[in-house]
């Protein structure tokens, strides 16, 4: 019954996108109030149609109902509650039910929050999100099914792949999702402002939180998605330039790209067709992601199981579209008029090198990722590109990106003075090189990237503190008035200092593990004792134990350092049965200045065992780094300016004029 | 029209088109079937530094199965099945050769220095000729050899016990009854 009525749910959540899709566009074109009003209702009917889906589908999961087919090849009666409802969003099908659901939900945010947008542009937003909706909707009821049937009932399901029974993984899709389904909005308000032939600095500000909450999103979904592999796949890596990492990467750069360049939308009227296309690109791109990572066309340890219909149906989807959209752009975008020209050492200079170099990274990235492809298919040579390759280019655009992003803030809109800059910034430039200088004194033999890497962590630090101790004009004059400039300088100024020093510590999280590790590898018997970074880690043996759908070696290390008492750390190899599948669980002690990880392996037969030991330098300063990325991103997101509904001004200064006519495109 | 506005578009058709071959008529994990039973290509190859004499077609055929094994320090997989191979050579349970796939000489020697060598000869494609000979399309990749140099068998990604006991572990009782 239960799948019953998630099947129903979703075929009427189809048909309410459908016209959602339709209705409110038309209205739109013939000023038809009605119509237009209706988006908002779709956009209601289809948030709670998919919410009972959803629901629908996690019951099933909850109560291991193996009468559905779905819930029987992926869950186990066995398995921890947790996973079971994680299980859900676990594969192909479920993780679209997702994606629409996020999708829906973003469409009644519209909804709801949009209320200061113009009639005509809100119609058309929720029309272009109800489109969106009815491909996702017709690839679930065509190819991906959650709900099917299966005859007849097995005694117990298949199980979830036991590497994605982890915390860390049960929260990272929807993240994820949230991240680039947010894309979608923006996207929606890009394809809407083509049709309406109008992009002005009110268009900017509207889209301007949906990009930073998407960004967001993505912001903490990749963070999330590396530290479990820095803990799960237990060679201690937390990034492998994987087809899958990088179809998340590219459009958390493009977002990140489309971010900096709403603002010159927003303060100085230009740049509007490249953010326009950069909106189009940030959710091609998430697309694409969705393609590569479904269709079978590239393999990937993180691929989901693959079948060519579906392949079929995501790559016609693609070409509607990404291929309709940048059609519309080509044939829309030349009659946009764009602001004037400015001056190249200006904030929004700054800015356009900023998006330069965030878009060549972005195509970098996207280049490596099809070239496996491309050459196959026109060579017949099967290829991989490695980390190499991904090193290798994109390390020299981050840095000049790293650099300029110190210099950014300081400059004033329309001409900055770059020697009066520097003055400024010498301070900065000073701490960077005394930092590179202590670290070159206390450790000779640095490699030269990680000087390079700590030189950019403190020039990015002490660069982005200044900047902000320059506003509110700190210890140049009375700390009361300092504070109280603090206080009203708008949140999104804070923001975007806080989110550059999340770069900033990510920098010194990756510098340092890198350049700086320790490591052991060897058989260890027990009573012997290793020192690895200065701690001694101690083994005590190995037990066998019983989890509740896994058994367990356990192994016991004592870290101690100069003779305390220490922490006990406990790895795990894990044998589940369900499917049948080991994993490594390591132990990972981590602390703010490094991180102790343990992993223990099999058994040589004479009582000794496989051992890995890092000692990994402020490696956990990568995810810290990202928490305050997001924080950034939320402070800069409370701003008074974009607090939703709050701006009265912004209608005014949209009078509402006769739309363009339709028929001119 | 201005014609720079088509440029993304146009971008955009031909990656679609590409995708649409792909889709059809490319196979990532299919295994080119020609290969297997067929003799190995023919090559010739130096040692990592300090690791062997060198690789050729004729140390292959060795009068027993052996494996064959796809290996860069780049390559993240390799290090998930490494510790099965160095368990494979304590325990003598088959003999594998080590193919280091688009590497550099001193990469691949600290590579095998620090996680260990496993194999009983090594060969560097520093150019991946010898890798596309062999239809190697990624690494890692294994091959299981026969006693006189054919191609028995082809695993793609890394090797782990239950596939080893599955696809490999019969070839090499096939060999010996």
């Amino acid at each position: 019954m239960i799948a019953e009525i998630g099947q129903f749910v979703v075929i009427l959540a189809l048909i309410t996108a459908i016209f959602q899709g339709t209705v409110p566009m038309l209205g739109a074109g013939q000023g038809s109030q009605p119509m237009m009003g209706f988006a908002s209702n779709a956009a209601l009917v289809q948030f709670v149609a998919l919410t009972i889906a959803f629901i629908c589908l996690t019951v099933g999961y909850v109560t291991s109902d193996f009468s559905i087919l779905n819930v029987a090849s992926n869950s186990h009666s066995l398995k921890p509650m947790l996973y079971k409802v994680s299980g859900v969003w676990g594969n192909h099908e479920g993780s679209l039910l997702l994606w629409a659901w996020i999708l829906a939900l973003f469409g009644l945010a519209v909804a709801l929050f949009g209320r200061n947008l113009p009639d005509t542009l809100k119609a058309r937003v929720l029309a272009v999100q109800g489109l969106i909706g009815v491909g996702f909707l017709m690839f679930i009821l065509f190819t991906s099914n959650p709900f099917e049937r299966l005859d007849p009932v097995p005694l117990d399901g298949n199980g979830l792949n036991p590497l994605l029974q982890d915390p860390g993984l049960a929260f990272h899709p929807p993240f994820l999702y949230l991240g680039y389904v947010g894309l979608s909005v923006t996207f929606s308000f890009a394809i809407a402002a083509l049709i309406e032939g109008r992009v002005d600095p009110a268009w900017a500000r509207w889209v301007r939180p949906w990009t930073l909450a998407a960004w967001g999103f993505l912001t903490i979904g990749i963070a999330l998605g590396s530290w479990w592999a820095y803990y799960e796949l237990g060679w201690g890596g937390w990034w492998f330039w994987d087809p899958v990492e990088n179809a998340s990467f590219m459009p958390w750069l493009a977002a990140t790209a489309l971010l900096h360049s709403a603002i010159v939308v927003e303060k100085r009227d230009a740049l509007k067709n490249w953010t326009i296309l950069l909106a189009i690109i940030a959710f091609s791109l998430s697309l694409l992601g969705t393609f590569l990572v479904r269709s079978g066309v590239l393999n990937s340890v993180h691929a989901f199981a693959t079948d060519p219909a579906r392949g079929v149906f995501i790559l016609i989807f693609l070409i509607v579209v990404i291929g309709g959209s940048l059609l519309l752009y080509g044939i829309r975008a030349p009659m946009m008029k764009g602001g004037g020209l400015f001056a190249p050492i200006s904030r929004e200079g700054a800015l356009v090198l900023n998006n330069l170099l965030l878009s060549t990274a972005t195509a970098t990235i996207l280049l490596g990722t099809l070239y496996p492809i491309f050459l196959d298919a026109f060579t017949g040579a099967k290829v991989s590109v490695g980390p190499p390759f991904f090193e290798a280019t994109f390390l020299p655009l981050a840095i000049p990106l790293i650099i300029v992003m110190a210099f950014g803030p300081f400059m004033p809109w329309k001409r900055a003075d770059l020697a009066g800059i520097l003055a400024r910034l010498k301070f900065a430039l000073f701490l960077a090189l005394l930092f590179v200088g202590i670290i070159m004194w206390w450790h000779f033999e640095t490699p030269v990237m990680a000087l390079v890497g700590m030189g950019l962590f403190g020039w990015l630090l002490f660069g982005s503190f200044f900047e902000w101790a320059d506003r509110i004009k700190l210890f140049r004059g009375p700390l009361s008035k300092s504070w109280k400039r603090m206080i009203q300088l708008p949140r999104s100024a804070h923001g975007m200092t806080v989110a550059h020093i999340g770069v900033a510590l990510v920098i010194l999280g990756i510098t340092a593990s890198e350049a700086w590790q320790s490591e052991h590898l060897g058989v260890m018997t027990p009573g012997e004792t290793v020192t690895v970074g200065g701690y001694e880690f101690r083994f005590d043996g190995v037990e066998t134990l019983a989890g509740p759908n896994y058994e367990a070696d356990r192994g016991t290390f004592l870290a101690s350092r100069n003779g305390s008492s220490g922490v006990f750390l406990y790895p795990e190899q894990r044998r589940y049965t369900d499917p049948p599948m080991e994993t490594t669980e390591a132990a990972i002690r981590p602390m703010l200045s490094a991180d102790l990880y343990v992993v223990v392996g099999e058994g040589d037969g004479q009582g000794g065992y496989a051992v890995r030991i890092y000692h990994k330098p402020f490696v956990s300063w990568i995810w810290i780094g990202s928490l305050v990325m997001f924080m950034g991103g939320l402070l800069s997101l409370s701003d008074r300016r974009l607090r939703l509904g709050a701006p009265r001004g912004a209608r005014n200064q949209t009078p509402r004029t006769p739309e363009m006519s339709e028929a001119k495109g | 029209m201005q014609l720079r506005f088509l440029v993304p578009v146009l971008t955009f058709v031909a990656i679609a088109v590409v995708m649409w071959y792909a889709l059809f008529n490319l196979n990532p994990t299919e295994i080119p079937s020609e290969l297997v039973s067929k003799a190995a290509p023919e090559f010739s190859l130096e040692a990592v530094p300090g690791y062997g004499p060198g690789l050729a077609k004729s140390d292959l055929a060795t009068g027993k199965v052996v494996l064959l094994n796809v290996f860069a320090s780049w390559c993240v997989a390799c290090m998930v099945e490494h510790p099965f191979f160095m368990e494979l050579r304590e325990q003598d349970t088959v003999d594998i050769y080590g193919l280091n796939y688009k590497d550099t000489p001193t990469a691949a020697a600290e590579w095998l220095q620090r996680h260990g060598n496993p194999y009983k000869r090594t060969g560097m494609d520093l150019k991946g000729r010898v890798g596309i000979d062999f239809g190697v399309y990624g690494v890692p990749e294994t091959f299981v050899i026969g006693p006189d140099g054919t191609i028995l068998d082809k695993v793609i990604g890394p090797l782990t016990r239950p596939m080893f006991d599955m696809r490999i572990r019969p070839l090499l009782k096939g060999a010996e009854s």
